[in-house]
């Protein structure tokens, strides 16, 4: 068992919170679980303390100014989260360009279907579960993908992630989006 | 614009390098025009953000302490209301993705052009110099010259079409290639051919005149 499961649909709801209410509790929590874990992110990625301080907070501080952005029936909290620091890291500590492929409209539709946003919500948490039960040398691996500096053919042997059916989804959702978009 | 007869993609290293966000700019500048084409890799590449965020959320909390008022300094910066972000307009519907008309700094009639030889034309992309993007034209039916490669070289068809010995590529298609092949791409006849190459080394030209080129061309 993953010490995050079931958190994943409250994390949703604390952004429908901040989005909605300007909820400064909801923040304050998401603040609290994901600060440090976006801190830890850019120490690993070469940012000294200060450094890697200051851009937790621009990073969380997106959060609540991006909250209408946050799809849902796309992505967990963690992985929007994580996207923005990725984002903030190669902005600060690279100092280039983040070039990002064509927008598919302007943020999620309207109203994201509530069984979607729960499936997509499950195939995260079974993707954690999956991440977790990983040969510990694997998981290390990949975890030195994310948050050390392994170049891509450093990572080239990295295949065989347990992503089938978190892709399917991510898949229906971008058929979705771009059918409303028609 | 999506393409739905894509049939080379990206390599799942090259997709995880960028969810990572350790790839050269010239390559992440590959990713993203490819994932404005294809729908298949976007959804690969958003499923390793998913692998990120899992990894993100399951870190140790412990290892890291914030600053004491990191909370209160971060309610300022929201005080302070969102940092604007201005972007150029992309054109729809382009022969060049939204990301290249980004670098290109307009459409593909404001691309600049260099003739390196036999009708062959470049462009070099501005990106970091740790690796080089360039847009390529080969005039239909033209040969590119034979070369080898050092490192990692990527090159995607925009318009028009190539082959080399073994396969065929058409808008959307990558050719990934490495340093133990050597080939001659061979543009398609009907069309005269552009392409997105990237590559993470210098290409090796086979020959003294193609090296004077090379010098001179920055490829």
């Amino acid at each position: 068992m993953n010490a995050n499961d079931g958190k994943r649909m409250l994390w949703v709801d604390h952004m429908y919170r901040i989005r909605d209410d300007q909820d400064q509790q909801a923040f304050a929590e998401l603040f609290a679980h994901f600060a440090p874990r976006v801190k830890g992110f850019l120490i690993n990625s070469g940012a000294d303390g200060s450094l890697a301080e200051e851009c937790a907070q621009e990073v969380l501080a997106t959060c609540w100014h991006k909250a209408h952005m946050f799809d849902p029936a796309r992505a967990s909290v963690a992985t929007w989260i994580f996207t923005i620091a990725r984002n903030r890291k190669i902005d600060v500590l690279r100092k280039q360009r983040r070039p990002e492929p064509e927008d598919l409209g302007w943020g999620p539709e309207e109203d994201p279907d509530q069984a979607d946003v729960m499936a997509l919500q499950q195939e995260s948490e079974q993707l954690g579960r999956a991440i977790a039960e990983l040969p510990a040398n694997q998981r290390e691996l990949i975890e030195k993908a994310y948050f050390g500096d392994l170049s891509h053919s450093e990572i080239a042997e990295q295949t065989g992630l347990p992503l089938g059916t978190i892709k399917s989804r991510i898949r229906l959702a971008l058929e979705r989006l771009r059918h409303a978009m028609k | 614009m999506m393409e739905n007869n894509i049939k080379h993609h990206l390599t799942d290293d090259i997709l995880i390098g960028y969810a990572a966000g350790t790839l050269p700019e010239a390559f992440n500048l590959m990713v993203a025009a490819h994932l404005s084409l294809c729908d298949t890799c976007r959804a690969q590449a958003e499923s390793f953000d998913a692998v990120g965020g899992e990894i993100l959320d399951t870190a140790p909390a412990t290892d890291v302490m914030l600053e004491p008022g990191s909370f209160a300094a971060t309610m300022a910066l929201i005080a302070g209301g969102p940092v604007d972000e201005i972007r150029a307009p992309r054109v729809p519907d382009s022969i060049l993705p939204g990301p290249l008309q980004d670098y290109v700094g307009g459409d593909l009639a404001d691309v600049q052009w260099r003739g390196i030889g036999m009708g062959v034309k470049q462009a070099i992309l501005p990106t970091s110099r740790d690796a080089s993007a360039r847009l390529l034209f080969i005039p239909a039916g033209a040969a590119m010259p034979d070369h080898g490669h050092k490192g990692t070289e990527m090159t995607m068809v925009l318009q028009g079409a190539f082959q080399d010995e073994d396969d065929y590529f058409a808008r959307g298609d990558v050719e990934v290639a490495d340093s133990d092949m050597h080939h001659t791409p061979v543009a398609d006849i009907h069309e005269d051919c552009i392409c997105l190459a990237v590559s993470d080394a210098p290409l090796e030209f086979q020959g003294l005149l193609p090296k004077i080129v090379q010098r001179f061309a920055r490829i």
